[in-house]
């Protein structure tokens, strides 16, 4: 097959990955957050709810697409695809296993963080096209919050960057194979030098990803639901799909830099090759679990605060841990 | 991949970003001009990615269209009193026009008469990695590059001051 042919299947993978996970994830949502508000979830529709979601799938198809008279028209039906695209492209980079990856490119971690910076483009146009201050506000602080914690993002995963010699997310993982002790796996969240570098990722790929409690852009109780509020039907779901889609990168994102990727030390090498991807997967899907554990639990800041923490704490924090881990790494090795 | 996929490839970067200028000139619409303008820097972005400079479109998206152009369109949605503001008159600036025209004609003028003195350069073989490239951005031009991330300080430290800050 051509290299185009191949290239196209690539992205038709992705693709396939993308609407799985949204479908996946709804439902995961919908369950998790129930049982820990000690409620049931849904549980009519299928064997315990299963197929809710996919009933909503074709609810979110069949409604009517509403387009408000005062709206940008082209730029409200540009934003959904320009929310969207980004979030595809941040799939090419990521390592399911040592031979499953779309792309491999030795600047992978810089190549996906600037595939996530552009989402908030897509935002801030869906928020001024709606013609609605609800909109507008949402937009603004989707791309205030990005500016500011896009800085922190980057670096804070510098140490690792610096101790494994490439930004290459493949080659990445590889250095965290093996173990301590034959016990403790060699990822790199079991290196206390990575503790500081793996809070600062959390927090800023929480505030990147618009979780809860950083979930300012669409915060219901204020702003209705921020930039989404004239969306209805499939444009709704376009940009909620990709919510969900850039929720599963920054933990893939977090599996490959701190819990090895694909990898799992205890068990012989060939059977790790073959599962690799199912690993990653249900490495990447136990991520997603803290992350909605996390918006389970914790109230919604203020906008204000975190633009505080971001900028007066957070990128402060992370220039001296780069500094000071530099001098580590160097006296090291 | 083959030459004639690089082209179509290379005509569409093209027209993406010279249409994306000429309309960006042309909309009425400040919040349009902008966007428009961000498209001219992802398609430039692309014609980077299409010579094998990863490591520069990268930090061209990164920089420019994750950064400059959001604080572009922040600064304008945050400046514009009401939404109709953001429609203005077209203005056709023709002093603009001719000093556009003098200095595209001045750029012809030069390429035309004088490319032929200059020694021309090897394309090399293989395309340098992001890691050769880094090597040299710190080694040979590492000077040059201080300097570059002075001035960016400078220009900082000078913003932060002209803002006055609350005095605390």
């Amino acid at each position: 097959m051509s290299a185009v042919g191949i290239s196209a299947l690539k992205v038709l993978a992705a693709l396939g990955l993308m609407l799985g996970n949204g479908v996946v994830m709804i439902y995961m949502l919908r369950k998790v957050l129930g049982h820990l508000h000690i409620r049931l979830g849904p549980i009519h529709v299928g064997w315990k709810g299963t197929l809710q979601t996919v009933m909503d799938v074709l609810k979110l198809l069949t409604k009517e697409d509403v387009t408000p008279r005062a709206v940008d028209r082209w730029l409200f039906r540009l934003a959904p695809a320009v929310v969207f695209v980004p979030s595809l492209m941040a799939y090419a980079a990521l390592p399911f296993s040592d031979t499953w990856r779309i792309t491999n490119l030795d600047s992978g971690l810089l190549y996906t963080f600037t595939a996530l910076s552009l989402i908030p483009i897509g935002l801030l146009m869906a928020g001024w096209a709606s013609a609605n201050k609800w909109s507008l506000l949402g937009g603004m602080r989707a791309a205030a919050q990005q500016i500011a914690y896009e800085v922190p993002l980057l670096l804070s995963v510098l140490p690792i960057v610096m101790l494994v010699g490439s930004a290459n997310l493949g080659t990445i993982v590889e250095a965290q194979q093996g173990t301590f002790l034959a016990v403790l796996p060699r990822w790199f969240i079991v290196n206390p030098l990575f503790w500081p570098t793996f809070l600062i990722f959390v927090v800023a790929s929480l505030v990147e990803s618009n979780q809860t409690p950083f979930d300012m852009s669409e915060a219901e109780s204020e702003i209705v639901a921020g930039f989404a509020t004239e969306y209805s039907a499939m444009k709704f779901g376009l940009l909620f799909l990709s919510e969900f889609s850039n929720q599963f990168i920054v933990s893939a994102l977090g599996v490959t830099l701190f819990f090895g990727g694909w990898t799992l030390p205890w068990l012989p090498a060939s059977v790790v090759s073959a599962l690799g991807p199912l690993i990653f997967l249900i490495k990447t899907y136990l991520g997603i679990f803290v992350m909605m554990w996390i918006r389970g639990t914790f109230p919604r800041v203020r906008i204000d605060q975190v633009m505080q923490l971001g900028w007066q704490r957070l990128i402060p924090i992370s220039l001296v841990w780069i500094v000071f881990s530099g001098i580590v790494i160097k006296v090291w090795s | 991949m083959s030459s004639t996929v690089n082209g179509v490839v290379f005509l569409a970067l093209a027209f993406a970003t010279i249409g994306g200028a000429v309309m960006m000139l042309s909309t009425r619409n400040v919040v349009h001009a902008a966007f428009w303008l961000l498209e001219v820097m992802l398609a430039t972005a692309g014609v980077y990615m299409l010579l094998s400079a990863e490591f520069l479109a990268l930090v061209q998206v990164l920089v420019y269209a994750g950064s400059v152009a959001v604080l572009i369109l922040f600064t304008i949605m945050l400046t514009l009193r009401r939404r109709e503001d953001a429609i203005r008159e077209f203005e056709p600036g023709w002093g603009a026009g001719i000093l556009a025209l003098l200095f595209g004609g001045a750029l012809l003028f030069a390429v035309e008469r004088f490319s032929a003195q200059l020694p021309a350069g090897v394309m090399p073989e293989v395309v340098p990695d992001v890691a050769a490239f880094g090597e040299k951005l710190f080694t040979t031009w590492a000077v040059p590059f201080e300097i570059a991330s002075l001035v960016l300080l400078v220009a900082l430290v000078g913003a932060v001051w002209w803002s006055g800050g609350d005095g605390k």
